[in-house]
């Protein structure tokens, strides 16, 4: 009964096949981070030098705006999803995801959702301009009227990633091979699988977030209204609520990601595997229960502040356990440098940096000095970059020779690292310096002493964007003129079940279950 | 591995609780999270946004040994060009003691207006001791184009207002609300 995949275009638009699906997902993801980069490459040539120079203040709101939803929604978040379809089914045992026709629906369902997004910035109203968080009443009361297309896209976007969850949940619960307890499970399925349930605990409440808002704008109600008797600072409340979990939705299955790539080219198991999984599950529930540390500046009760600042360091132990285990997992082992290796060391190393960023963010007396300035933007894209992105560029290095059956080519991988790694601080770090020093985010515009670090700062941006434009290069060369290869293996020290199959990854893989011992 | 039937089975149980966990989580955010945020800004004291009249169960004398300042400030939301400000920016009272002031307002557009008045209280630990027994933002206040109005407030502070507190702050934060009540005007005449 195996067949191949359907010829032509409706492969994809119907395919029911975890991997086209994956693929779609990578694809289209990466289309993302494009979009989303170039919005970031006009803000940084906005933030050359002071003064206004290519851009309309109105316009730059809608480009940090923009880069901030494209890339959380549309980038990092499908990029995972389609790394979890690719992989959860082949690293479990799996014949395909439990339910392949809601697959193809949850993927489909986002590029409508990004097209009414991304048409907005064609309309005459513009692009939403409140700011990725949208705090109302800015995005209420003072928002243009395209916020509603903003509204619906977020609404389909929820419904997609709940669709994803509620699969990787099945899946991860039903398929697994006979004798893969969930103890056994690759760490990677775990962060999916503690993901998936922080996803439709958390999609929901955006989408609550939302509807409210599409009420208060469209049918007279006053939830983030004053005037009616409704408080602004309750949307804070809400959106942080669902905001707070969802930056672990974005970092957790980078976590699984970088244990996978770790003991692999350290040539030794990981580390404290057990403890992976509890300080994953730790982190996921404390993630519900510090929320304001993101509003220390609305006017809390101080014991509010206390509560939250000491909660929120309480995340620093399960995290910590992580990049000790990560770091023990590599001692004394017989590590060899390859391009995947090279940036999960560098996610280890970056994404500490901005983990420290973070606790110092979360002291609330010093918050009132950070917060809203560029230092908390240079601790989220330490995170965000060089955490979320940085593993998800890895895990298509890792597993792009099993996908595709073809080697990328090392000394371009090697050198998209450098690069990345060298420009990406380049980048980010001078924003710290930007942040203490009083600049604040989100303005298209800014005073004479912060132009030095500012044109650094841009000048890295570049050079970032522009060594994405290689990875891409060197993902289709791999696809489409890599050196083939027909290990099973493709690295030495792997394992795990998807290391078992043929290379290239056959369109139908475990048809019949393996034996795991 | 659960396979045929019974798998599914078991897809169809999680698809149904997460489902049902989705709903759930939805409807705790629209329908629980904003009142239990009131009821927490009740407790707190913070943003209490009660605009109830206080209605006095007993005689409640005056306490003479102490005084509280109380201040009055006003504030437009951004939308809002009326002139709106208090006849007199604070007082002394004595505790339990019963005052009366007002604040002037004037509708400068050439329409008619509805406003609304939000109160806030500072310090929050005060705000369960601020009792307005006659106040202007129970209701919303109409204005014709160009007119003018005073608009009254009784409050008493309460006996039992912490020691600590020597000073409230009251403040009217007045926002345009003439959308919502379009019909206020055929109701006055």
């Amino acid at each position: 009964m195996a067949h191949g995949p359907a010829k032509g275009i409706g492969r994809w638009i119907f395919t029911t096949n975890h991997k086209d699906i994956g693929t779609l997902y990578l694809w289209f993801s990466f289309a993302m981070f494009i979009l989303g980069g170039t919005f970031a490459m006009i803000i940084r040539a906005e933030l050359f030098e002071p003064g206004m120079q290519l851009i309309q203040p109105e316009f730059f709101n809608q480009m940090t705006t923009m880069h901030g939803l494209v890339m959380v929604f549309g980038a990092i978040m499908p990029a995972f999803v389609g790394l979890a379809n690719w992989m959860i089914p082949m690293q479990i045992g799996a014949p395909d995801m439990a339910l392949p026709r809601m697959n193809n629906l949850s993927f489909w369902l986002l590029p409508p959702a990004f097209l009414l997004l991304a048409s907005t910035l064609f309309m005459e109203a513009g692009a939403p301009n409140f700011g990725w968080t949208f705090y109302a009443p800015l995005s209420t009361t003072y928002a243009p009227d395209t916020v509603n297309y903003f509204i619906f896209g977020v609404h389909i976007m929820g419904a997609s990633s709940i669709m994803g969850s509620i699969n990787i949940i099945a899946t991860v619960l039903n398929l697994r091979a006979p004798g893969m307890t969930l103890m056994k499970m690759p760490l990677f399925v775990w962060t999916w699988l503690i993901t998936a349930f922080l996803l439709i605990a958390v999609m929901p409440v955006l989408a609550g977030a939302v509807t409210m808002m599409l009420m208060d704008i469209n049918f007279g109600t006053s939830f983030f209204d004053a005037a009616g008797g409704g408080d602004p600072v309750l949307f804070q409340h809400i959106f942080w609520f669902f905001g707070h979990p969802e930056v672990y939705i974005i970092i957790l299955p980078a976590f699984g990601v970088i244990s996978e790539i770790i003991p692999t080219f350290s040539r030794k198991p990981l580390f404290g595997y057990s403890s992976m999984v509890y300080a994953t599950a730790s982190i996921a529930f404390l993630s519900f229960v510090v929320w304001a540390h993101h509003m220390f500046t609305v006017g809390m009760p101080v014991n509010g502040e206390l509560y939250f600042m000491y909660a929120t360091m309480l995340i620093a132990v399960p995290t910590a356990a992580k990049v000790f285990n990560w770091i023990t997992t590599m001692f004394k082992g017989a590590i060899t440098f390859e391009t995947p290796m090279l940036f999960s060391i560098a996610f280890v190393f970056l994404f500490t940096i901005g983990g420290f960023t973070g606790l110092m963010l979360a002291i609330a007396a010093a918050d009132i000095q950070y917060h809203d300035s560029y230092f908390v933007v240079a601790h989220f894209h330490y995170v965000m970059v060089a955490g979320a992105v940085f593993s998800m560029t890895a895990a298509v290095y890792y597993w792009l020779p099993k996908w595709c059956g073809r080697m990328y080519n090392e000394a371009m991988g090697k050198t998209h690292f450098w690069i990345s790694f060298i420009a990406f601080n380049v980048t980010f770090f001078p924003q710290h310096f930007l942040g203490l020093a009083g600049m604040p985010r989100r303005y298209a515009d800014y005073a004479l002493q912060f132009s030095d670090w500012n044109m650094v700062s841009s000048i890295g941006a570049f050079v970032y964007g522009l060594s994405q434009i290689l990875f891409l290069y060197n993902v289709i060369a791999t696809i489409t003129v890599g050196k083939k290869t027909s290990d099973d293996k493709t690295w030495e020290g792997a394992h795990g079940l998807e290391w078992t199959v043929a290379t290239p990854a056959p369109y139908h893989t475990f048809s019949t279950p393996p034996d795991v011992k | 591995m659960i396979k045929g039937a019974a798998a599914e089975k078991a897809n169809k149980k999680v698809v149904v609780l997460s489902s049902a966990g989705v709903v759930l989580m939805f409807a705790f955010a629209v329908f629980v999270m904003p009142p239990l945020y009131d009821l927490f800004c009740e407790i707190t004291g913070i943003g209490d946004k009660s605009v109830e009249q206080y209605e006095q169960a007993t005689v409640n004398s005056i306490d003479e040994s102490r005084t509280v300042k109380v201040k009055f400030i006003t504030n437009n939301a951004a939308t809002m060009p009326w002139d709106f400000e208090p006849k007199v920016y604070e007082v002394v009272v004595h505790p339990g003691e019963q005052a009366e002031m007002s604040y002037f307002a004037r509708n400068r557009t050439p329409r008619n207006m509805v406003a609304q008045a939000i109160p806030e209280i500072r310090p929050v630990t005060a705000n369960k001791y601020f009792h307005k027994t006659e106040c202007f933002c129970f209701n919303q206040q109409p204005l014709e184009a160009g007119a003018e109005a005073d608009m009254k407030l009784v409050f008493i502070v309460d006996r039992d207002l912490p020691e600590a507190v020597d000073t409230i702050t009251l403040s009217y934060s007045l926002f345009d609300v003439t959308d919502r009540f379009p019909n206020e005007f055929a109701l006055l005449n």
